[in-house]
């Protein structure tokens, strides 16, 4: 039994997630609308948790905001469950099937079969889309794969329960209700007023701009308070987390700027679509900073790229971002 | 970024099963999805993470060919598991896999638990069981091409 449901590929496996199942109900997104509606962009830098001796660095917010802000914000209803069984989770997932439903799930890439080898680590804030079962096998649209693709019953179990941080614990969910009408142009505004909040105004020093800052004051100081090795595996998981797949390259900054353009026609507003430009510029300052950081990793650095240098650019990227948020809290005020 | 400057910096990472979303602006500014093989630096970042476990799995396999550890040291390093993860993909208490983590102790060990533990490292039994070789370190590119350059690629798939 398959649903007609169609694999859109995209940059992040969540926001494609929401973007995909919003779609098939006929709302009409794509990831970079979800991206910004449900807030996306962030940042963040934990120094006192760790994973694998190496602090926290994210460039989003926690996994499944995206999808329930967006939905919310658009006044879709969501079904969502976790499980205590996993025969359970199955059998609600096939029930959902029957019903011809397409269902969102929150899973683990670890033992994900058809997943690059590469990229499996223990990551469990996996999304995708099962959208019918055929001979034993589920279908399944994973926002970030070109093609479609599909796991058995027990492939698909296993990945659905993966432990660790984040347990999906069998987490699937799937719009139970959508609004007559959509006020696209409110959620965009809605979305970007919570966005400029986030970036600016947590009074704390490890997110957003505040974060970024935090971080040029830190990086300087790596090499001779953690030694060159060290130093160069806290900038690679940095890189890491910038660029990994699902960024769309700069930290999402890139996927952002597509959004304010989408914003830019939607409210008929100009200056969202400069702001965009804007955004585009301070991107690639962010792929300037990786470009340096892997260069150091690899000894292959010129004098002048130093963690000083980098430090500099996040220094500059805080400002401006400042500015930029700034600004665009005016522009939709 | 510019369209034509999306980066194909393909090192096989992505075992030439998908290529990434990445976004970049066309000739009249506007945005559009380009697909991307590859970047290097992001590269070189996710290389060197490997290099790292490929590192901590050698640790291992030195402390297990001095009889200092058992095989499950290995596979732990290689496969990211800490004892309190393993823990929970098998439902073994902490106290009893640091008890496994002595060589002797692990030889007595029964098939089932035996069992358990290869399952959560996505390895047969016997894999699990025979002291492993060091080329056996990580994930390589494709099953029968050996994949340019890096070590890390080499052996078991």
């Amino acid at each position: 039994m398959t649903i007609d449901f169609r694999h859109n590929q995209s940059a992040h496996c969540e926001n494609g997630s929401t973007a995909n199942l919003l779609r098939y109900y006929g709302i009409d997104i794509n990831e970079s609308l979800a991206f910004g509606i449900g807030s996306g962009l962030f940042f963040a830098y934990l120094p006192f948790i760790r994973i694998n001796h190496i602090p926290v660095t994210s460039f989003r917010p926690m996994p499944g905001m995206i999808f329930k802000r967006t939905a919310q914000t658009l006044g879709v209803k969501v079904f969502q469950k976790k499980f205590r069984d996993r025969e359970a989770s199955m059998a609600a997932l096939d029930a959902a099937l029957a019903q011809k439903t397409p269902v969102g799930l929150q899973v683990g890439v670890f033992h994900l079969a058809y997943f690059p080898r590469p990229y499996r680590f223990h990551f469990n804030a996996h999304n995708l889309v099962v959208y019918g079962k055929e001979n034993g096998r589920y279908l399944i649209s994973d926002p970030v794969m070109e093609t479609a693709e599909s796991l058995n019953y027990d492939e698909l179990m296993r990945v659905r329960w993966a432990r660790g941080m984040f347990e999906p614990r069998g987490h699937m969910y799937y719009p139970a209700k959508i609004p007559s009408r959509i006020d696209l142009p409110a959620a965009i505004v809605k979305g970007i007023r919570r966005n400029c909040r986030e970036m600016l105004s947590i009074p704390l020093p490890f997110f957003g701009v505040r974060g970024i800052r935090y971080v040029a004051g830190q990086v300087k100081k790596w090499p001779d308070k953690l030694g060159e090795k060290r130093a160069s595996l806290y900038l690679g998981n940095f890189i890491r987390m910038q660029e990994e797949i699902g960024t769309g390259g700069g930290g999402f900054r890139f996927i952002y700027a597509a959004f304010l353009q989408e914003a830019a026609k939607a409210l008929n507003n100009p200056r969202l679509r400069e702001l965009s430009q804007e955004m585009t510029a301070i991107g690639d300052r962010w792929r300037e900073f990786a470009a340096i950081g892997g260069r150091i990793i690899k000894k292959r650095n010129n004098e002048q790229e130093s963690y000083e240098a980098m430090s500099a650019i996040l220094a500059e990227i805080a400002d401006r971002e400042q500015h930029l948020f700034g600004a665009l809290k005016k522009s939709v005020s | 970024m510019k369209r034509e400057q999306v980066p194909q910096d393909d090192e096989n990472l992505l075992e030439g099963k998908t290529r990434e979303v990445c976004y970049a602006v066309d000739e009249k500014g506007d945005y559009v999805q380009v697909l991307s093989s590859g970047w290097e630096p992001k590269n070189t970042a996710l290389i060197q993470a490997w290099e790292q476990i490929d590192e901590e799995a050698k640790e291992a396999l030195a402390q297990i060919k001095a009889g200092h550890a058992s095989p499950l040291a290995f596979y732990m390093a290689r496969c990211m598991f800490d004892i309190k993860l393993l823990s929970a993909y098998t439902a073994i208490p902490k106290r009893k896999i640091k008890a496994h983590l002595n060589p002797e102790n692990f030889r007595k060990l029964d098939a089932a638990t035996l069992e358990k533990y290869a399952e959560a490292f996505s390895i047969s039994k016997e894999e699990l069981i025979c002291c492993p070789d060091v080329t056996a370190a990580l994930p390589r590119g494709k099953q029968d091409e050996p994949v340019h350059g890096y070590s890390r690629h080499n052996g078991d798939a």
